[in-house]
């Protein structure tokens, strides 16, 4: 376990008091927690815990009760989705979303949308900066299917694909715009165990790349494998927080999965 | 084959009134070519952004009135009195206007229903356009009514030192609107083969996947609606010059709807669509009406627009394209694309 702690934290994503009601329905209530820079952090919980709901208040695709998320000093609260993503804050779905009837190579161009530096009369007019512009983002978008590996795939339709090559598409897609931090909405759900196993060595690599990682996912071995903090939901509250090895133990933790007589059975 | 097919296209094109010298079939080349700038402005909208402009008349109309009243000239009395008058200025300028006016439009219906979408932005256009007939159709004083706006001046292009061209014979106007045409294709397909092209078509795939990578979709979408309300705007200007008539009834809904024709049986979201759906239903009355009675042609054109939306459902230009397998994309084309609908 690589000890974050030791080298002063620096966070970057902090929930504040946040709460989500639709209607009488509490979808989440005063949550509160950090994301530190360079950390994976995993969020767990039973289904209808609020992991989603967190998700898409983030990334303001809801706007939350009360409360405040802040990133990297910046209120997200009063934000559109696509403006989020311009501050470096990028998401994934939980379904497969990719662009299903343009090839892959175009489902990144599409991603690297905002990079684009052609406005619109270099467009109509094909001014040099136009072919400029399209020239790099092609550049990059070999560059970003090759870093998720499925640079073989480049010409194919993006419906066509396998799943789990659909599911490395989606995260290519988030990479494109060129975010400091991901948030992963179930990214290894339906996958096989070989594709999972790809899916790690992914994670590692967009470590190295210093991207701080938000994760949703039911997947245990997986979430235990790579995160370096887990938070643990229930009913829209945090129940735990921690480093794998405290949460695997925790009985709240264990009781909210598996119920009151698990925890009986389970010797803490 | 197919870098060299739209070259041979314009050259073909461009040689008609060359060896074509009947006056009606010059005519059919004229009006359906109008229709075409007018089915691809649509295009822009409907196959690339996915949103269906039931009112797309209004744009086309808007442009024709707007001409005719830069050109013609007109002196209205407003509310307390207050009399404008406008003296008639050159005709190309009124094509300019016509064209920034109906953009002006596309903004403010864009900006106005672009907030909720689909069904809302049909309904939005089509009142749009019901407005703006009512408006031609009463205001008796600006647009004469059912009257009509009559002896609108022909197009005349040129310098004063240098002398003017008019637009007064077929051949010359099958070129204005040839020129037109054109134009609009390189506009169209320099937008949608851009990264303004790729934000259109990601938001008409999937919305929220879209905007989680950033794009500014209500931005894009009005963008769209813009330039193909000006677009309409400049077909319905070359309309106004071309027949030197109009009235209220050039917002009928029918031209929306053979504008609709053209789009989706060409193959909607395909450069290549409308001009193919244009140049069929234009000519369809004309190939017709040798043997058949207008009642007749109207079953006929009805029975072949069925005819083609059964076998080909994705549209002529499309069917082609995988016929030949001129598709840059591999020929796994048909599964995505029935996949496609179910993603939203």
């Amino acid at each position: 376990m690589t000890s974050v702690e030791s080298s002063q934290p620096r966070s970057v994503l902090s929930i504040e008091h946040i709460a989500v009601h639709f209607g009488g329905l509490v979808a989440i209530s005063d949550m509160n927690f950090v994301v530190n820079e360079g950390e994976v952090v995993s969020l767990i919980g039973p289904n209808g815990a609020g992991k989603t709901t967190a998700f898409n208040v983030i990334t303001g695709f809801l706007r939350p009760s009360c409360g405040e998320v802040r990133y990297r000093g910046s209120s997200l609260n009063n934000l559109k989705p696509h403006e989020v993503t311009s501050l470096g804050l990028a998401r994934t779905f939980q379904r497969t979303s990719v662009f299903q009837s343009v090839s892959v190579f175009e489902n990144v161009m599409i991603g690297l949308h905002r990079r684009g530096r052609s406005r619109l009369w270099d467009t109509l007019l094909a001014l040099p900066r136009e072919r400029q512009s399209e020239n790099e983002l092609k550049a990059r978008a070999d560059e970003i299917l090759a870093l998720v590996g499925i640079e073989r795939r480049s010409r194919e339709l993006a419906g066509s694909l396998a799943y789990g090559d659909q599911r490395l598409l989606g995260v290519a897609l988030a990479l494109a715009t060129d975010p400091s931090m991901l948030l992963l909405d179930e990214p290894v759900s339906g996958m096989n165990a070989t594709e999972t196993a790809r899916f790690m060595r992914l994670l590692d690599r967009l470590r190295g790349l210093n991207v701080t990682i938000l994760l949703v996912e039911h997947d245990m071995p997986m979430v235990m494998g790579v995160s370096d903090r887990v938070i643990v939901l229930n009913y829209g509250k945090i129940i735990a927080e921690g480093p794998p090895a405290a949460i695997q133990g925790n009985p709240e933790v264990i009781q909210a999965y598996l119920g009151q007589g698990a925890r009986k059975r389970a010797r803490y | 084959m197919k870098r060299l097919l739209p070259w041979l296209a314009l050259l073909a094109f461009a040689s008609v009134p060359m060896w074509l010298k009947d006056p009606y079939l010059l005519n059919a080349f004229i009006t359906t070519g109008i229709f075409i700038v007018a089915a691809m402005s649509l295009n822009l909208l409907l196959g690339y952004t996915g949103q269906l402009s039931l009112g797309h008349v209004a744009f086309f109309g808007i442009g024709a009135y707007t001409s005719a009243l830069v050109s013609l000239g007109f002196d209205v009395e407003l509310v307390g009195g207050f009399h404008v008058v406008h003296e008639p200025w050159p005709v190309w300028l009124g094509f300019v206007l016509a064209v920034v006016i109906s953009g002006l439009c596309g903004y403010i219906v864009g900006k106005l229903s672009f907030r909720v979408r689909g069904a809302y932005f049909v309904i939005v256009t089509i009142s749009f356009a019901e407005v703006v007939r009512l408006v031609a159709l009463n205001w008796v004083e600006l647009t004469q009514g059912p009257l009509a706006l009559t002896q609108i001046p022909p197009m005349r292009l040129g310098f004063p030192a240098v002398g003017y061209l008019d637009f007064y014979s077929k051949q010359s106007n099958f070129y204005l609107v040839f020129g037109v045409v054109v134009l609009s294709y390189v506009i169209i397909s320099r937008l949608v083969n851009s990264r303004i092209g790729r934000a259109m078509v990601a938001l008409k795939e999937n919305e929220s996947l879209a905007v989680s990578v950033g794009i500014d979709v209500t931005g894009y979408l009005v963008l769209a609606a813009v330039v193909s309300a000006g677009i309409a705007g400049a077909a319905g200007s070359l309309y106004a010059h071309y027949l030197k008539i109009i009235d209220p009834d050039v917002f009928l809904f029918l031209y929306t709807v053979t504008m609709v024709i053209m789009v989706i049986t060409g193959g909607k979201g395909t450069l290549a669509g409308p001009i193919v759906g244009g140049l069929i239903f234009g000519f369809v009355p004309v190939a017709t009406r040798k043997f058949a009675s207008p009642e007749v042609q109207w079953i006929l054109y009805g029975l072949f627009m069925i005819l083609i939306v059964f076998v080909l459902p994705q549209g002529i230009v499309p069917a082609i394209e995988k016929w030949f397998g001129i598709r840059e994309k591999p020929p796994v084309a048909t599964v995505a694309e029935t996949g496609t609908q179910d993603t939203r």
